[in-house]
């Protein structure tokens, strides 16, 4: 299996989800490009730049923080920070993207869509996650997928790291501390 | 935007007692956390299901309008039940009478008390007898820390900074919970903490706790970037420490007069309830620099905050 990911080969991925994700939308019509905090947020940054340059003009972008509507806080031990949710826009009736950027359980995306629906109601819902590692725990699939590791061990866990939070770009499938 | 703390810390307290307790990184994190609540309350659905099937009562000993309802408001925008237990205390046997009520109201499955109590101490000692969560609300003249915290939010939000500016604190600070909570955090965070009123009603002893003490208003009024006017606890006073309502306006109330020499950006707060044309005009109170009612709006994120931490870490 291979366990490292460089920064040319995230940059393929991402290229190839964008493509992805321009062929399934109309280019002259709105979309909401919605991020889930840390790194949805910087990925769908990117693939908006990208959408962009491909002429869709009408993209509206928001940042989701799911730490509220999460069912595994107890878990993840005491007091994580709650940082701002942005979706300064009306959303309903327009196509909207969720990104991730890794779909593992599948609970984060299924607190995700909670929270949309406390802002409005799309006319679709679609996922892009840039890996799908498998190992859901609830029955939900991304719609477009920059890189499926059909292999990783349970206990281990598939890190993203972009060059604006973390310094490079790298996905890298690790054992778990 | 506020200044972010950036710090990856961690809230591990059960209870919130009191600013004196808590560190500055803390205070940073839960006005952090309040700024996340705060965007909820500008959604079309002002909820989140942060606190679903936990209870919450609101174990008042003493009359409060405001404070109770923004607890029951946060408690509800964070999806938790609430129950409204209020109830005056007699004086004597107040100790036990707390403690029984407290587990009494505990044994029916509660997981967070916010209690208001005339005695000073109340919300720590509860804290000791009973399981679950226990959110300060007021305990006599020693602190209120959900007021001291938004207080402390709201000046944040106008300045962008807490640290270098210049507070003062006007009235009956002797009675005050409200400026204990304030000076705790604002020394903490690094403002100078000026506070004013009669030496009755203002010990010197203060002067220990890091505050500077003046008994002259007209002495600060033109230095200072905030006035946090107190409310004039009528209830609370005993007349020999109180010159007549005229005298207390003329020489510590924010008259029109007073006013206009303060800083063109001074910032003005109450805690409210306000007795206007006592300690406030009401001219000033409604006016452009007034931060009153901003407060109120931010005490609903604040006390979000404070409900939401308390019961992740009493996990």
């Amino acid at each position: 299996m291979r366990t490292q990911y460089d920064q040319a080969d995230v940059k393929r991925v991402i290229d190839q989800l964008e493509g992805k994700v321009a062929a399934a939308f109309a280019v002259d019509r709105p979309l909401c490009v919605i991020g889930i905090r840390t790194r949805g947020e910087t990925l769908a940054k990117r693939l908006i730049e990208g959408l962009k340059k491909r002429g869709f003009n009408l993209i509206e972008h928001g940042v989701l923080d799911i730490t509220l509507y999460r069912d595994d806080l107890s878990e993840i031990g005491p007091g994580p920070m709650v940082r701002p949710t942005h979706v300064d826009f009306d959303i309903d009736g327009i196509p909207l993207l969720l990104v991730d950027d890794v779909l593992f359980t599948g609970r984060s995306v299924r607190a995700g869509l909670n929270a949309l629906i406390d802002f409005g109601r799309p006319s679709v819902v679609r996922l892009a996650v840039l890996v799908d590692r498998g190992g859901r725990e609830v029955p939900i699939q991304a719609d477009f997928v920059g890189l499926a590791l059909n292999d990783v061990p349970v206990g281990h866990r598939v890190n993203v790291h972009f060059s604006e939070d973390d310094g490079e770009d790298e996905i890298l499938v690790e054992p778990r501390e | 935007m506020s200044a972010k703390s950036g710090h990856h810390h961690r809230w591990t307290r059960k209870h919130l007692l009191g600013l004196q307790e808590l560190s500055a990184d803390e205070i940073r994190f839960v006005l952090d956390t309040a700024d996340s609540f705060k965007e909820v309350s500008t959604r079309s659905v002002k909820k989140v299901p942060a606190l679903r099937g936990r209870v919450m009562v609101n174990l008042f000993f003493e009359d409060s309008t405001r404070t109770r309802t923004s607890f029951a408001l946060a408690a509800q925008r964070l999806s938790a039940d609430i129950i409204d237990f209020s109830q005056k205390t007699s004086s004597v046997n107040k100790g036990e009478t707390l403690i029984d009520t407290a587990r009494n109201i505990e044994a029916m499955g509660i997981d967070i008390i916010v209690v208001r109590h005339p005695a000073g101490g109340a919300a720590e000692l509860l804290s000791r007898h009973v399981k679950c969560s226990v959110v300060n609300a007021g305990d006599g003249a020693h602190e209120h820390p959900t007021q001291g915290l938004l207080d402390l939010y709201t000046i944040r939000e106008r300045f962008g900074k807490i640290a270098g500016l210049k507070v003062a604190i006007v009235g009956d600070i002797a009675n005050s919970r409200v400026a204990r909570s304030n000076l705790w955090g604002l020394k903490k965070l690094g403002a100078e903490v000026i506070l004013v009123g009669p030496p009755t009603l203002l010990p010197r002893a203060f002067e220990q706790l890091g505050a500077r003490v003046v008994y002259d208003f007209d002495e600060v009024v033109g230095e200072v970037d905030v006035i946090n006017m107190l409310r004039v606890q009528f209830e609370r006073i005993k007349t020999s420490q109180f010159p007549s309502v005229r005298e207390f306006t003329r020489l510590f109330g924010l008259t029109g007069d007073r006013f206009k020499r303060c800083k063109k950006d001074v910032f003005v707060m109450h805690p409210g309830p306000m007795n206007r044309g006592i300690e406030i005009s009401s001219e000033i109170a409604d006016g452009a620099q007034s931060g009153i009612l901003t407060q109120v709006t931010n005490g609903l994120a604040v006390r979000m905050a404070g409900l939401y931490l308390v019961s992740q870490a009493s996990d």
